[in-house]
């Protein structure tokens, strides 16, 4: 396959970045190590080039029916300026991808983004799904995405921002964004979302764009101790805070309702693709559930790591596991059958998670292992 | 990659990564490993007295996001483990050749099959 590189290339190469393959594109992985970047956005601030991720938008008078449709959340109630995290399903009630949906203009026009993985399929299946009366249209390629994620993000924003501007970003509520902001003279879409459970903002620009603004965040943040991020420290990141990720906890065949993820699943009142299967599947309890589990140092359980019970039953396996640098320990997601991993104080039995040929013991814990202290 | 590697003269190397060096049997990885892994978060490894095999794993280095099996440069025995290690795996990562050794052997024989500081930088800069 050929591999991709976003517009911030150049960048990460100077600033020492260790770089991967990840979904077809030459990522920074790490750029002075994961550790460092992960505590820098814990404490701090930190900047992650998440350009690759897809952006799928639908557009026409039929959008609004057809988004209705692609989408597990319900999307009715989306005004303009507001974004709604959103599992996408197969008609067997499997996930397809998970996906943050921005609501542009209301019946008109709205912007998914998606994992950079799975926007070719993604595109196609919305093509497949999508009723009259509305577009698909890639917009990935002339887009760049900048995540500003950490306790001092949105002090770091406000210094690139007029007057005028900073006073509604500073109103800018969770899960809402506001469009055509200069940031540092660089037209923005800003969104208060993100990806590793801290405070923080995205920031949509054009590709050719990017590295200005690159540049400008990196120097308004340097004094609060603001650090370029890889995508190692966005997963240990994320994982702390047991957000999902696709092809891990979600796939075509792992339900969004296994994952945890039935309050962004709606099924009243309306259809929608995998609306069948997954009422089913509510009403009969789903045969899998994803649980956080705490392996007993020093292990580092991984992905694919099998889960046993004290009888020796395999109950399911690792989806995710990592060291926690937060934590400063390894902990696992692990897709479980129902019932079967519950915590000690929940009358649970003894698991065990099995590491490189040796059973490691392992504490089920509820989720997320992490949780930010609020108004910080 | 704009990050210079070490590859000290006086030690020999293995193609899997691991250094030794025949004045004292200080077995270790090398600059490029520790680059590659990324931040080490803990070391296991085998305690004085332990028998190693020249290729066989005696031990395991786990940094944030994978595990990788050590392998014995030479045969001989465990003489030393880095105290060190245990509470400070980040040594490893910051001083590979140095205070982050991990263990000195008493080798039966030095093997010949060992690379030179020259030959292992051509293999990973390859």
């Amino acid at each position: 396959m050929h591999v991709r590189s976003t517009t911030l290339h150049g960048r990460h190469l100077t600033a020492g970045a260790r770089m991967v393959d990840f979904a077809g594109w030459e990522m920074p992985v790490q750029y002075c190590g994961t550790l460092a970047e992960h505590r820098a956005v814990r404490s701090a601030a930190g900047l992650f080039d998440v350009s690759h991720m897809g952006e799928l938008a639908i557009r026409g008078p039929g959008a609004a029916a057809a988004v209705d449709r692609l989408c597990a959340n319900d999307p009715r109630h989306l005004s303009a300026g507001e974004a709604l995290y959103t599992p996408l399903c197969t008609t067997q009630g499997g996930t397809v991808d998970d996906a943050l949906v921005y609501c542009r203009t209301p019946g008109q026009d709205y912007l998914f983004v998606v994992n950079a993985a799975n926007t070719a399929t993604d595109a196609d299946w919305m093509r497949q799904e999508c009723l009259g009366g509305a577009v698909v249209v890639d917009e990935s390629e002339e887009t760049a995405l900048l995540a500003l994620q950490g306790p001092r993000a949105r002090v770091i924003l406000r210094r690139l921002l007029s007057l005028r501007e900073r006073a509604a970003i500073t109103a800018l509520r969770p899960f809402t964004f506001a469009v055509g902001v200069p940031v540092a003279g660089v037209p923005c879409v800003v969104a208060r979302t993100g990806y590793t459970g801290e405070d923080g903002v995205e920031l949509a620009c054009s590709a050719a764009a990017a590295p200005l603004l690159w540049d400008a965040l990196l120097e308004a943040g340097a004094a609060d101790g603001l650090m370029p991020c890889g995508l190692g420290a966005r997963d240990t990141l994320r994982l702390e805070a047991a957000l999902p990720l696709y092809g891990h906890e979600l796939s075509r065949t792992i339900s969004p309702l296994e994952a945890r993820l039935a309050r962004f699943v709606r099924i009243e009142g309306r259809d929608f693709c995998g609306r069948a299967a997954l009422a089913e599947m509510l009403a009969a309890g789903p045969p899998r559930e994803l649980v956080g589990l705490l392996p007993e140092p020093p292990a580092i359980a991984r992905a694919d790591a099998e889960v046993v019970a004290q009888d020796g039953e395999t109950i399911g396996r690792v989806t995710s596991g990592t060291y926690a640098p937060s934590l400063c320990r390894g902990v696992a997601l692990a897709l479980c059958r129902t019932g079967a991993a519950r915590p000690a104080e929940a009358g649970g039995g003894a698991l065990s998670i099995e590491v490189r040929g040796r059973r490691v013991p392992a504490a089920v814990v509820p989720l997320p292992f992490y949780r930010r202290r609020r108004g910080a | 990659m704009n990050v210079s590697l070490q590859f000290p003269e006086n030690l020999r190397f293995t193609a899997e990564h691991e250094w030794f060096r025949p004045e004292d049997g200080a077995v270790g990885i090398t600059d490029h490993a520790q680059h590659a892994l990324g931040d080490i978060v803990y070391i296991e490894l085998p305690a004085p007295g332990a028998r190693l095999t020249a290729g066989r794993s005696f031990g395991s280095v786990e940094s944030v996001k994978s595990v990788s099996e050590l392998y014995a440069p030479v045969d001989g025995v465990v003489a030393e483990v880095n105290p060190e290690l245990a509470a400070a795996p980040e040594l490893v990562n910051r001083e590979p050749y140095t205070r982050g050794w991990m263990i000195r052997v008493r080798a039966d024989a030095i093997p010949g099959n060992l690379l030179t500081a020259a030959e292992y930088r051509r293999l990973v800069e390859a």
